[in-house]
């Protein structure tokens, strides 16, 4: 059928769906849902890592064979350094930019190396906004409550703590620098409610929160003279005689030439695993995101935790085809979008937590409520248009710009019509296990941002990501200067790869494959 | 799938009849499948793509690209992550443009709309071409945005631009040698740094956390068995 006539259910039920309030589940009927429709819970998709840190421990196949994969770096690789630094951070995404510009403004030396240029990252996709307890009714407490209760009460106390209190400054920081939040009449922040969150807490800048801050971020990267490698992809790192991390390698990917960096730490900001395409799941994520820093951490001895259960965002795009995948904003539920399905009934509290919602869309799919495309995917409605019914024409517009446009370029002019939506793979929920510092299991070793774990539990809350991006970034920035002064430069070695080898070699020398992945194989061979 | 209703499908013609269509890459004939966006046309036809891809979504500004249809004489600009390829369609993506950037510490700036003249001094030569609001993949009023920073309405600058990925394409075709993106950069951060109201409930809610306003709160969760811990949060609403 033509979309526009499947579409008309949409606005015909549209008035009496106004009327309707649907409560929340109840917790057992919320554990029930996930269990029995959430992607973390199917278990063919799931396998044992067969050693290192994690042996024994599950997650999804298409990670436990990079993690298992065997390092590019041969014995006896040379491994005179080409740069020397205090700080290397890898990564240009948020978390890398918030490190680099405090341990540059804590006086040391930093490298910002990244796999493609400064800022190409999910951190400057990020539309939702941030979520920070300013407002009066509001505190970082119920911050801290919220957060747990969104990530099934998994969440590491302490660093969850540790960013909820610290949000505030971190704001501050950031309207210093010139980020432009979206304001109330009287010039306080103005604060919109959240999936899974009981105040109002994400500091918006309109729907481009993400790029609003990362424009800053790499603008002042730059002024601070930080020095760059760009397109320079990071393979191996190197450890000192202690086992501790000194430096990383690199693959210069314009001239295929190996980069050695000498540092006295090193912060992974590396992001997450999109790319994977784990489980056939479109994704939301950006070319690089293929878990690098996961593999690279790993191989190094660090710990994982939490790496069985993943984000999938409930709206990414379905039609058109181009945009499979993309994500449409969790503001538009936020201002009172409905979810439809193909009856025209709501079947969830739309601000209930990503897990949820993505759950009951695909329960609605599965139970045959969903609506087909002709090139076999599936989904249900976002009634867009409701928000301009609802607060007057020009809402869409003015609210949601970003998203308006990306659809006006294929024809679809989303607030006269509803968007076809299904869960996208969009946030890797644990990663490599940190403390309060943003540091490893392996010294000198810091990973900052979605490539940590712990914080977030079993399901990052809405509006987390860029506050965890800013304060873990700092945290990890300043400890890896503060230490710099009083440390040498340790010697570098790949003398960890020995024994990772032969426990591959024990496994039946492992997965065969080399990692980290750097970008994923999309280029068709003929 | 349970789903064997076909009243709810839509129909997708282009998937329907999938249709082949030669496209130009940088002045070399493809065949690819009508329909795909840009970048995923460099993918099909064989190309390993490092520099012009970033985010997939049409924020990062990473895959700038010119194209033009078929007998039309216009070339445009696109971000090929959001523009789908037609029959006859010539492509060229954008290289990295050797644009100057100022450099400034945005928090110690005496005077910034004066120093707008001093950081970026072509910036009021503007000659009223348009090319640059006509080069926006993002239909910014990009000519008008630099004459308002000229004007010192860094106000109106600041929104007019919220919606700019940094692609960079208004700058090649700027006879005046301006870049309209890193003025407005600087306009923006400037605004924002110096023209804005200071939150007074922010600072506010810094000093209750210094003052440890919640650490009774603190101690009483942090104390809390998993058991209670649930219990309690069940409480928030």
């Amino acid at each position: 059928m033509d979309i526009h006539a499947l579409q008309q259910i949409v606005h015909q039920t549209r008035d009496a769906r106004r009327k309707q309030t649907l409560p929340k589940f109840s917790p057992a009927d919320r554990d029930q849902l996930i269990h029995k429709y959430h992607p973390d819970f199917r278990e063919r998709a799931y396998r044992p890592i067969r050693f290192g840190p994690n042996a024994g421990d599950k997650t999804v196949v298409e990670l436990a064979t990079l993690l298992e994969g065997d390092s590019p770096i041969a014995d006896g690789f040379d491994l005179t350094p080409d740069y020397t630094t205090d700080v290397l951070v890898v990564g240009g995404g948020g978390a890398g930019c918030a490190a680099a510009l405090h341990a540059r403004a804590a006086g040391a030396k930093v490298i910002l190396a990244t796999k493609l240029r400064l800022g190409d990252s999910n951190s400057v996709m990020a539309q939702g906004g941030m979520q920070i307890s300013v407002a009066p009714e509001d505190s970082p407490v119920t911050h801290f409550l919220d957060t747990l209760k969104g990530g099934h009460m998994q969440n590491d106390h302490q660093l969850l703590k540790v960013m909820v209190e610290e949000g505030p400054s971190i704001a501050k920081w950031l309207l210093g620098l010139g980020v432009l939040f979206d304001r109330d009449g009287d010039g306080n922040l103005h604060v919109k409610k959240g999936g899974g969150s009981s105040k109002p807490r994400l500091l918006t800048c309109s729907d481009y929160t993400g790029l609003e801050i990362m424009r800053v971020l790499k603008d002042e990267v730059l002024n601070q003279n930080i020095q760059l490698l760009e397109f320079c992809a990071a393979v191996e790192l190197t450890s000192d005689e202690k086992g501790n991390c000194s430096g990383a390698i690199f693959k210069d990917l314009d001239n295929h030439r190996d980069v050695v960096v000498a540092a006295k730490s090193v912060i992974l900001a590396t992001g997450g695993i999109g790319r994977l395409h784990i489980q056939g799941f479109p994704t939301s994520n950006h070319y690089g995101a293929t878990g690098d820093g996961l593999c690279l951490a790993y191989r190094l001895g660090a710990k994982l935790m939490h790496i069985d259960t993943f984000q999938y965002h409930p709206t990414g795009a379905v039609y058109p085809e181009q945009l499979i995948g993309a994500l449409v904003t969790e503001g538009i539920r936020s201002e009172g979008g409905h979810l439809v399905n193909a009856k025209g009934e709501r079947f969830v509290n739309e601000l209930d937590t990503r897990d949820v919602v993505s759950s009951s869309i695909i329960r609605e799919c599965e139970e045959g409520r969903g609506i087909r495309t002709m090139s076999g995917r599936i989904g249900v409605w976002l009634d867009t248009p409701l928000l301009d019914v609802a607060q007057g024409p020009g809402t869409m517009e003015k609210h949601f710009p970003a998203m308006m446009l990306q659809f006006e370029r294929f024809g679809i002019d989303i607030s006269k019509d509803p968007v076809l939506i299904y869960p996208t793979l969009h946030y890797q929920n644990g990663g490599v296990k940190i403390d309060t510092n943003s540091e490893t299991d392996v010294k000198n070793l810091f990973v900052a941002g979605e490539a940590s774990g712990g914080l977030h539990g079993r399901n990052r809350l809405m509006g987390n990501s860029l506050l965890d991006l800013m304060v873990f970034g700092k945290r990890s920035g300043l400890t890896a200067a503060a230490r710099a002064a009083s440390m040498p430069q340790g010697k570098l070695t790949v003398g960890h790869l020995k024994g990772f080898r032969s426990e591959a070699k024990k496994h039946g020398s492992a997965s065969g494959v080399v990692s980290p992945m750097i970008l994923p194989p999309y280029t068709r061979k003929e | 799938m349970a789903l064997e209703d076909k009243e709810n499908i839509i129909d997708q013609p282009e998937v329907l009849r999938h249709k082949m269509v030669t496209i130009e890459i940088a002045g070399k004939k493809y065949e690819v499948p009508e329909g795909i966006t840009i970048i995923k046309a460099l993918w099909y036809s064989g190309q390993e793509v490092v520099r012009g891809a970033g985010c997939l979504g049409g924020f990062c500004g990473a895959c700038a690209a010119y194209y033009r249809t078929k007998d039309d004489p216009k070339v445009r600009t696109c971000l090929a992550c959001q523009m789908a390829v037609q029959d006859g369609m010539s492509i060229t993506m954008m290289p990295p443009f050797p644009a100057r950037k100022a450099t400034y510490d945005i928090q110690t700036l005496k005077d910034p709309k004066q120093d707008l003249f001093n950081l970026y001094p072509e910036a009021p030569l503007c000659r009223n071409c348009n090319a640059c609001t006509e080069a926006c993949p993002q239909k910014i009023d990009v000519r008008e945005g630099v004459w308002k920073a000229v004007f010192g309405d860094f106000k109106s600058v600041s929104e007019m631009f919220m919606d700019c990925v940094m692609c960079g394409m208004c700058t090649p075709v700027c006879i005046a040698d301006i870049a309209p993106n890193l003025v407005a950069l600087y306009v923006s951060r400037a605004q924002g740094a110096h023209f804005t109201e200071k939150p007074l409930g922010l600072d506010t809610r810094i000093k209750e956390i210094q003052d440890g306003r919640f650490n009774d709160e603190w101690a009483k969760i942090l104390k809390m068995s998993e058991k209670e811990l649930a219990d309690h949060c069940a409480t928030v609403k």
